[in-house]
């Protein structure tokens, strides 16, 4: 399609991933530009729950609806990324037993398939449950790998010809004639992947139309173009286990709750959350008292949390939305449903569109809908086939089965790398070089990094996401360094420098709050071995600035010990 | 009945078995128990006194010239130089030539596997042709299936510190790996058996030949540190001659071979100063002697009965937040034995700096000791009359910020050795 109507879309998450791919499907000729790195915002920083409905069965069955009908599509889609963990409603004493019997019903009406279980089943299931838990509702809820799912979005929309810029920023929307034609990007280190420390540039892309789907940021682009976007953002906290104590999903069957969910992930559970509106998605406090109440109270369910080990908590805002005039109080009334805000109809300015609101679980449906009503707004007549078409990683699993001898790597390590890898598992990692495990928390090895590398450059924090490496007990402390040794010769040592400093900065910051324990015994060996045995702090400190960076270079040699006397 | 000993060392890393000879040394009986595996293998083998001032000034090429400008409570604020000096003193006698360093009072530099370069005064025989002062060029070799360790990176990032010579880096295939990720011991182990590859040449030769094709001329050659765990010397002897050129170790992160070697030459020294050893059983707690403030016994845990060891004199020596001789928990930090008082922020928010390498309260978490180690509680007075404390487990300073952590050690452990030995 020679003549292609051009699609600007601004947020790297979910739902513009989602949004990047059907329309690069559909034949539109789409650019996607995202300020971070890809899940930056909260599509990285969510717990990984792939929701049946069950949680919304009661309050908002619309929404349970959706939830199972786009849970079954993903299964099918994005097996790679997908856990069927299953999930329980679990009921302790002092909650409503009318409560768990509209939860039953609710989950009827929605088509949601639920199993009671007496507390004894339960706890047949999962152990830890605590003992004086009643019952359980059982549903069909999962863990969902939101990175590899959002990667795996943009990279098929890559493959459709769509153009993926990261750390990209939007400075500013280009309005001509009453109508938004494009926007002006700053790119952090040039177009392409990301290299450190190269010199960043300004671009001016055109388009015929622009999609706003930053989520908890729609206000402040909105703003650019002079349109009211009132998004209320509410951070929320998770707090990563350092096991999986639990193989299912485990929510208390209660109307609404802070602390209420636990999501087993990969080789860990993470907790979740609280619900405080901000004023800034960039900038609120992360306090203690979040993470003790997610530890305190899902001790409740789960009573092996209190002394359990926690490996970091982070914090992500909802991108919630009210349509002018609802005035709710309280953010979690909010209803988590999706807007799609037509600036044309709206507020008189065509060419733009804003996507708010929504779920991680219905990303596709949302992304099918924006998709469905920029295509009308273009006159383009391409159905979406995004519920049908497999996501690059998750077509054929059993081939994989029978490759994974072929790689030479432990079994446990092979496996971890196909399920993350699907079925691009031999491509990357059928190689003739020595392929070590880099990150042993994690299982990942250097022919998994480098392909990584390839994807995002010098951006570690992306390594990271597409990888799992550095995301282990550890946290970083036994691979980072040697992560960024991947970066070298293709980098030069500064920009490997910078990348490594940059990665242990971000895996500093989320352990923070977990620093009691094993935890904090971890954090010290770490500490140890990166300033004591490799002096990285010296250097690291003139990064932060409280010293200068020609520290090491106004080394006077001479006046330390050349060697013995003699000696060799 | 409880076991007796003049004094009874607990904890068995450097500064529990350099307290036990020098207790023993003293002419008193001595026995050591240790939990678990000492925190050797996570060090690099090296030997910090003191490599920056508290205040971050350095790299110190003289350590001692800063000893004094110490603020008070720093456990060398509390020993003093002599006892820093005699720590050393006793450190040389135990190692003999297969550590160097003592020939001068001032610190070396080291290249780290990184590529940066550490201060430290005394360093394994192994990684002496090394040093950063050094002129001669050098070669870094690292090896493929070797993770932490990019040569040529490391060797790019040393000539950016301004290293009064050229550093280049080659990466070659190991011989005889038929693991896809071998540990790091595997490595040794094949250099210390130097089995034939084919025709009957060793690994060792199998080495020096891939090394070689990289080589212009440069007079040493440095490896990670993986050069043979039970015949280092002759591992590194046969690399030399087969080279042409002095070979160096670079000491790497955990497991690190030349930890565990001075471990072994530790227990050696343990062995010939004939002090008892126990290890595997955990002391759990103590009894308070009936009269006065003194520790009658320690409780240890054998196999789930809790047996008293009683002795004259103890030491404490039970590491710091590594090797759990200090916990925490939510709500506190604690020494876990003897419930010594450990000073913290009662806010956990206040154990740690944003920035990674910030100044963090936790790294400077310990006992606080009186001049003769004593622990002292919250309002400085003495816990146990009979109770000395030791290396990592002491508070008050931050041994990576300062690359202190082997000295206090030593200084530390020996001090509270000898006091605890001249006081049975």
């Amino acid at each position: 399609m020679p003549d292609a109507p051009t699609v600007l879309v601004i947020g790297g998450g979910s739902t513009g991933c989602g949004i990047a791919r059907d329309l690069a499907m559909r034949g539109l000729d789409v650019t996607l530009v995202e300020q971070g790195n890809l899940t930056h915002g909260t599509t990285g920083r969510m717990h990984g729950l792939l929701h049946s409905g069950a949680r919304y069965a009661v309050s908002d069955r619309d929404s349970a609806r959706e939830c199972i009908a786009e849970t079954r599509v993903l299964e099918d889609i994005a097996s790679h990324c997908v856990e069927e963990t299953g999930g329980l409603f679990v009921k302790r004493p002092e909650d409503s037993e009318a409560y768990f019997e509209r939860k039953l019903q609710g989950c009827e009406a929605c088509g949601i398939p639920a199993e009671v279980l007496s507390g004894r089943e339960a706890r047949q299931r999962e152990p830890y449950l605590a003992e004086d838990v009643d019952k359980a509702i059982a549903v069909p809820d999962g863990a969902v790998d939101p990175f590899r799912l959002c990667v795996a979005n943009a990279a098929s929309a890559e493959n459709h010809g769509a153009r993926i810029e990261t750390h990209a920023e939007v400075t500013d929307l280009l309005v001509e004639s009453g109508e938004v034609v494009g926007a002006e990007i700053e790119h952090g280190s040039g177009p392409g992947t990301r290299s450190h420390r190269s010199p960043g540039a300004t671009e001016r892309i055109e388009a015929d139309h622009v999609i706003n789907a930053t989520g908890a940021w729609a206000g402040g682009i909105g703003e650019m173009a002079g349109v009211d976007v009132d998004v209320r953002p509410s951070k929320g906290v998770m707090t990563v286990m350092n096991v999986r104590q639990v193989d299912t999903v485990i929510n208390r069957c209660k109307p609404k709750g802070n602390a209420d969910i636990v999501v087993p992930h990969e080789t860990t559970c993470i907790l979740g959350t609280t619900d405080e509106e901000v004023e800034d998605p960039e900038d609120y406090p992360e306090e203690q008292w979040e993470v003790d109440l997610v530890i305190e109270e899902l001790s409740k369910l789960l009573p092996v949390l209190q002394e359990a080990r926690t490996i970091r908590s982070y914090w992500g805002v909802r991108p919630l939305y009210e349509p002018p005039g609802s005035g709710t109080a309280d953010s979690e009334d909010i209803t988590r449903d999706f807007f799609l805000l037509d600036h044309a109809d709206r507020d008189g300015l065509p060419g733009l569109t804003t996507i708010v609101g929504g779920k991680f679980t219905t990303y596709r449906m949302m992304a099918e809908d924006v998709s469905d009503h920029v295509c009308d707004r273009l006159g383009v007549s391409a159905t979406c086939r995004t519920a049908e078409v497999p996501l690059p990683g998750s077509r054929d699993e059993r081939v994989l089965d029978d490759a994974m001898d072929a790689f030479g790597l432990s079994s446990p390590v092979a496996r971890r790398s196909k399920q993350r890898l699907g079925d691009r598992a031999s491509d990357v990692l059928d190689t003739d070089e020595p392929n070590p495990v880099v990150c042993s928390c994690e299982g990942v090895t250097r022919a998994e990094l480098r392909d990584a590398i390839g994807q995002s450059g010098t951006d570690l924090n992306a390594v990271r996401i597409r990888t799992r490496a550095s995301m282990g007990n550890c946290q970083g402390g036994f691979c980072a360094h040697a992560m960024a040794d991947e970066l070298h010769p293709e980098y030069d040592p500064e920009q490997a420098t910078a990348a490594l400093d940059e990665l242990y900065q971000e895996r500093w910051k989320g352990q923070r709050h977990a620093l009691w324990g094993e935890q904090l015994s971890q954090a010290m060996l770490t500490y140890a071995l990166h300033a004591a045995t490799m002096n990285r702090d010296r250097a690291a400190r003139s990064a932060a600035g409280s010293r200068t960076e020609a520290d090491d270079r106004t080394v006077d040699f001479e006046a330390f010990d050349g060697g013995a006397p003699g000696g060799d | 009945m409880a076991i007796e000993q003049d004094v009874l060392v607990i904890g068995g890393g450097l500064a529990g078995a350099t307290a036990a000879i020098s207790a023993a040394r003293t002419g008193a009986d001595v026995r050591l128990v240790s939990s678990k595996q000492p925190t050797l293998r996570h060090a690099s083998g090296l030997i910090d006194v003191l490599g920056y001032t508290p205040d971050g000034e350095g790299p110190l090429a003289d350590p001692f010239a800063a000893l004094s400008d110490l603020p008070e409570g720093h456990p060398y604020e509390r020993v003093g130089r002599d006892a820093v000096e005699a720590g050393l003193a006793l450190f040389d006698e135990i190692v003999g030539n297969t550590y160097e360093g003592n020939h001068t009072e001032r610190n070396a530099l080291i290249p780290t596997q990184g590529g940066r370069v550490k201060p430290t005064a005394r360093y394994p025989a192994s990684v002496s042709a090394g040093l950063a002062s050094d002129e001669r060029d050098a070669l870094l070799v690292g090896f493929e299936r070797l993770a932490g360790f990019d040569a040529s990176l490391s060797a790019a990032r040393l000539n950016a510190t301004g290293v009064p010579f050229t550093a280049r880096g080659a990466a070659v295939e190991f011989p005889e790996l038929s693991s896809a990720d071998p540990k790091v011991t595997r490595f040794a182990q094949l250099l210390d058996r130097d089995e034939g590859v084919d025709a009957g040449r060793g690994v060792r030769r199998e080495v020096t030949e891939r090394v070689t094709t990289h080589m212009d001329g440069e007079d040493r050659v440095g490896f990670p540190a993986v050069l043979g765990d039970d015949h280092p010397e002759e591992v590194r002897a046969d690399l030399e001659s087969h080279l042409g050129a002095a070979v160096f170790e670079i000491p790497m992160g955990p497991p690190s071979l030349p930890g565990l070697r001075l471990e072994d030459r530790l227990y050696d020294a343990l062995d010939e100063a004939g002090v008892r050893i126990e290890t595997g059983n955990p002391v759990v707690g103590y009894e308070s002697k009936s009269r006065g403030n003194g520790v009658e016994t320690v409780l240890v845990d054998r196999t789930g009965s809790t047996v008293p060891y009683g002795a004259e004199q103890f030491v404490l020596a039970t590491g710091g937040l590594v090797g759990k001789g200090i916990e925490s928990d939510r709500s506190g930090v604690e020494e876990p034995i003897f419930d010594c008082h450990v000073a913290h922020p009662s806010d956990r928010y206040d154990w740690f700096a944003d920035d990674a390498f910030g100044d963090h309260r936790f790294a400077r978490f310990g006992v606080d000791p009186d001049r003769e180690l004593r622990p002292r509680d919250a309002h400085g007075k003495i816990e146990f009359d009979n109770l000395r404390a030791a290396g990592a487990v002491l508070g008050n300073y931050d041994f990576a910020a300062e690359k202190s952590g082997s000295g206090v050690s030593l200084a530390t452990g020996s001090h509270a050795g000898r006091l605890a030995g001249e006081n049975t």
